[in-house]
This record gives structure tokens, C-alpha cells and sequence, in this order.
């Protein structure tokens, strides 16, 4: 089986488990659902580091961290946001 | 070889801590857990990511890193709860416009030699996605800043003038993999990153403010969706299975905005609200309503068993959930029992009314979802509506009604009903509201705030 074969049926799989996890998350928590889903997609930050730390070449290490610093926004501000509304919610 | 395997292992492990997190958000309880798992699972990956590749320019990336966290953690503090529809917007525009970029330094790599095959197919489609997230999110987050209008900006041929880039993006894409030797491969590529950014500006300004919510939703789909292709373009399991998680979160949210509004997607998408234009306005606000002041409504708040509030965006629009929380806590000292009723689309994005009311120190459980309090209307003795207009027309009983069928909350059905609002104008959907009108229902004209802290003065003179 080809690597294309097997990240195809590790996106699929994938995209199953998230929607029987993500369905059942109440609607008091559909913000916080989004900007924490929101900052798992700065998960490109993974390429960016790819592309960006092994090369040399000047045009391909500008976009790499600017990719990079693109990815960093996503990933710190949402995970901190998040946290921040999380922090709010209190039961009596 | 082992060191490759401990990478793998290291990389598995991240993918099930972002499910496990993701699990979690499942209760209030856990959630705050949930999402430091999240963020756990992120550090692992990013870490195995630089062990596992030879880094050759380490300055320039930590600046890159210190930059992107200097920018993200100032404003994750900076901002305010109402604002969060655009943060989240913003946040998830630069997500897709990181996906994008690491599909152009790739090509750039590969010197525009990237060939047919999976490889190059999957670079392509992360520019397009990416582009479309990256541009689609910055309109998303102008309109909803009001740094530019939030109507929809229509024009003729609009819906063909978007199937038409779309189909140029998809050409140039296969001409930028050298297929038919059409053009150059750079020029071709450019084009191709130039159309995607154009075609989320043009997907995106005929959406107005009121579906702005399912819009977030859309490209915060998107993103997942722009962060998987990046996976297929570095072969990278963890990107995949991140990506898709999030593409999975989007979707779902998207269909429940589509529902609480009554619309099909591509209702959204592609027009304005339907059929408004031949409802005679006329009459709108012509009818004779009972008003009432702070102090009425005090006494009838105040002497009651069970009240519920159903507030909406003009509550939000006036920041007014603290002195909401003010009544509802000076209530329940009088032993009423109050229960706060939240609809699926309150707020600028989904479940961005429970956010406010969290932050005014309303406890979660006393807040109700649509379909878990409807039935509790008809047995409450006072329901007051906070600037939501929509989401309690009766009218959507009506099978003849441009809101047909729209679920909504049966307010009409409680003994009293008060409704405060500035002015009987109709809400987005453009219609009247005969639930104004009924016998039992009281208008409390005002702005939101102003007015409820007028109610906590007439509640606190109450005998």
C-alpha cells in the first residue's frame, strides 16, 4: 500500500473520530470549541518548520518563517483564548 | 532507524492527545483540561518537528517563533469577549495563509519542477484552500470589526464571475504542474496563488452580518481542511490528522448555525436573505403595543415563581450580560427562579452568547439551549426578552412566513411576556413580530444596558 493510500485512510479515519468526538460537545461550549479547533489548524506550523529549517535559498526561507510566524499567531493565540473563556465558565 | 521510530511514536502521541483534548471539551467540567491537552499535544509535535529535521537557519526561525508568540499572546489578552467572532476570524486567517505559504515554499523548492502526481496535486490544493482561508477570514474579520460594511456587497453575474475563478484556479493549477506544457509553471503558479486570495475576498463580501456566524464556522473548516493538504504536501501524519479534526469541527458547526437560521449552505453562500423584497413593510410598527417602565416590569418580575431570560445580539451589541446577571441574582434573592434560554444563533458565532453570560459570572448550569427549555415556556410565568427578535417569532409556525419553520422559542406560550428592544423595527429577517402585539406581552423600549440597570433599581425598591 502507497503512502498516498495510507494518509488517505488516516485523513478519513480521522475526520470520522472528530465528528463522533465534536457532535457531542454541548452548545455552551461551541466557541470555545472553535477557537480551540481553531488553534489544533495552526498545526501547519509542523510544514512551515519543515520548510523553513532546511534550506538556504532566500525566497524559500522568507515564506518559510513567515509561515512559521503566521502558524505561531494561530497556535499561541488560540490556545490562550481559549483558556481564557474556559477559565470563565463556572458552576454553582 | 530506533530514532526514527521514537519520531513516529512522538508524533502518534500528539495525535491522540489533540482527540483526547478535543474529548474533553465534551463538559464545561473538563474543558479547560481538554484544551491544555490540546496545547500539550501541539508542543510535542512542533518539538519533534525541529529534533527530527536537520534546522539549518535556527536564528531565523526562533524569530519567527518569537514574533508569531509575541503577536498571539498579546492578543488573546487584549481582546475583548464581544470581539471575539473577528479574534477568531483573524487567528483562523493566519492559519491558512501558514498552510499556504508552506505549499509555495515547497514549490519554490522544487524550483517549479514539481511534476503530475499527488505530491504536486496536494501542493496545489493548499494554495487554493489556504489562499481562500487566508483572504475569505481577513473580509470575515473587516466586516465583523465594521471597518467595512457588513451588508452583502452584491453585483450582476456574481455567482458565475465565482464558478469562473474557481475554474480558472483548478486550470492554472494543472498548467502550474506542467501539464500540456500551457504557459510557464511560475507564471502559472502565481496566478494560481493570486486567484485563490481573490476568490476568498469574492466568496465572502455577498455574506451579511447576520450569517456571519455560519461563515466563521465555514472557513474555520477550511483551515483544518488547508492544514491536512499542507500534511499531504510534507507527508506528515500529525498535520493530516489535525487538519482533519478541525475540517470535521467546522462542518459540524456550520450544519447547527444552517439549522438554528432555518437555511441550506448554500442559501447562505451564494444570496441574501430570501423573499424579503415583496413583504409589505408598511404595516411594520403601525399596530398598538402596551409599553412599559423599569418599575412595571420590576413588579412583574419580582413577585413571581419562574422567570426565564431569552437574550439575544442586541444585548451583546450593547455589552449589557453583567447588569443582565444583576437582575437575575436580585431575583433569585427574591426565591424566583430564574433560568437564562440561549438560541443556537444569539452572538456572532456559535455559542458566543453562553461566552458573554460566563464572563458576567452567569454558572453554566443555569443556562439552557433551545431544545432543552422549550418545553418550559408554557409553564413560566414571565419571560424577558433582551434584544433577540427572530429567534421568538411566532411567525415561523406560519407555513407561508419567509421564516417558516425556523426553530424557535416559544415565548408566546409563557403568561407574560416582556420584550425590551429600542424600537419595534423587524430583526434580519425583515418581518414583523406579532409576538409584540399579543395581550399578555409589555415593550420596554431602551437601550439594552441603560434599561436593565434602570430594572436592578426598580427591583431593589420593590417591597
Amino acid at each position: 500500500m502507497g503512502e498516498l493510500m495510507i494518509a488517505l485512510y488516516v485523513f478519513t479515519l480521522a475526520t470520522l473520530a472528530g465528528r463522533e468526538v465534536i457532535t457531542k460537545v454541548p452548545p455552551t461550549l461551541h466557541t470555545p470549541l472553535m477557537s480551540g479547533s481553531n488553534a489544533i489548524s495552526g498545526i501547519s506550523i509542523v510544514g512551515a518548520l519543515i520548510v523553513a529549517g532546511r534550506t538556504h535559498g532566500t525566497l524559500e526561507l522568507i515564506l518559510g518563517v513567515a509561515a512559521v510566524a503566521m502558524g505561531t499567531i494561530n497556535v499561541v493565540g488560540g490556545f490562550l483564548v481559549t483558556d481564557r473563556m474556559l477559565a470563565m465558565f463556572k458552576k454553582r | 532507524m530506533n530514532g526514527h521510530i521514537i519520531v513516529e511514536l512522538a508524533y502518534l502521541l500528539s495525535a491522540i492527545l489533540f482527540v483526547v483534548g478535543l474529548k474533553r471539551l465534551q463538559s464545561p467540567a473538563t474543558a479547560r483540561a481538554g484544551n491544555a491537552i490540546a496545547a500539550a499535544a501541539m508542543l510535542i509535535a512542533i518539538v519533534t518537528t525541529m529534533v527530527d529535521n536537520q534546522i539549518l537557519s535556527w536564528t531565523e526561525i526562533i524569530i519567527g517563533l518569537m514574533i508569531g508568540g509575541l503577536i498571539g499572546g498579546i492578543s488573546s489578552y487584549a481582546v475583548k469577549m464581544t470581539a471575539m467572532p473577528q479574534m477568531v476570524g483573524l487567528f483562523n486567517g493566519f492559519g491558512g495563509g501558514a498552510s499556504a505559504l508552506v505549499a509555495i515554499a515547497e514549490f519554490v523548492t522544487l524550483k517549479g519542477q514539481i511534476g503530475v502526481g499527488t505530491h504536486g496535486i496536494s501542493v496545489m490544493a493548499t494554495v487554493i484552500i489556504g489562499g481562500v482561508t487566508f483572504s475569505g477570514s481577513m473580509i470575515a474579520f473587516l466586516k465583523l470589526q465594521e471597518w467595512m460594511t457588513g451588508n452583502p456587497i452584491v453585483y450582476p453575474l456574481q455567482k458565475t464571475l465565482n464558478a469562473l475563478l474557481f475554474l480558472a484556479a483548478l486550470a492554472t493549477g494543472i498548467f502550474a504542474l506542467g501539464v500540456g506544457h500551457v504557459g510557464d509553471p511560475w507564471t502559472m503558479f502565481w496566478i494560481l496563488t493570486a486567484i485563490s486570495l481573490v476568490l476568498g475576498v469574492t466568496l465572502t463580501i455577498p455574506i451579511g452580518g447576520a450569517d456571519m456566524p455560519v461563515v466563521i464556522s465555514l472557513l474555520n473548516s477550511y483551515s483544518g481542511l488547508a492544514g491536512a493538504a499542507a500534511g499531504f504536501v510534507v507527508m506528515n501524519m500529525v498535520l493530516i490528522i489535525a487538519g482533519a479534526l478541525v475540517g470535521a469541527s467546522g462542518i459540524i458547526l456550520t450544519m447547527i448555525m444552517c439549522k438554528g437560521m432555518n437555511r441550506s449552505l448554500a442559501n447562505v453562500a451564494f444570496g441574501a436573505f430570501g423573499g424579503t423584497a415583496h413583504i409589505d413593510k408598511s404595516q411594520i410598527g403601525k399596530r398598538p403595543v402596551k409599553r412599559a417602565d423599569a418599575e412595571m416590569v420590576a413588579a412583574e418580575l419580582g413577585y413571581v415563581h419562574s422567570v426565564i431570560f431569552v437574550p439575544g445580539y442586541g444585548l451583546a451589541v450593547a455589552q449589557a450580560q453583567h447588569e443582565l446577571r444583576k437582575v437575575g441574582d436580585l431575583l433569585e434573592a427574591r426565591g424566583v427562579d430564574v433560568k437564562y434560554a440561549v438560541h443556537p444563533v444569539a452572538g456572532r458565532m456559535p455559542g458566543h452568547m453562553n461566552v458573554l453570560l460566563a464572563e458576567a459570572d452567569v454558572p453554566y448550569n443555569k443556562l439552557f439551549d433551545r431544545d432543552e427549555i422549550n418545553d418550559d415556556f408554557p409553564d413560566t410565568d414571565a419571560v424577558l426578552i433582551i434584544g433577540a427578535n427572530d429567534v421568538c417569532n411566532p411567525a415561523a409556525r406560519d407555513p407561508k412566513s419567509v421564516i417558516a419553520g425556523m426553530p424557535i422559542m416559544d415565548v408566546d406560550k409563557a403568561r407574560r411576556t416582556i420584550v425590551m428592544k429600542r424600537s419595534l423595527s423587524p430583526g434580519f429577517a425583515g418581518i414583523d413580530n406579532d409576538l409584540f402585539y399579543n395581550d399578555n406581552n409589555l415593550m420596554f423600549f431602551g437601550d439594552a444596558k441603560n434599561s436593565l440597570a434602570e430594572l436592578v433599581k426598580a427591583i431593589r425598591e420593590l417591597p
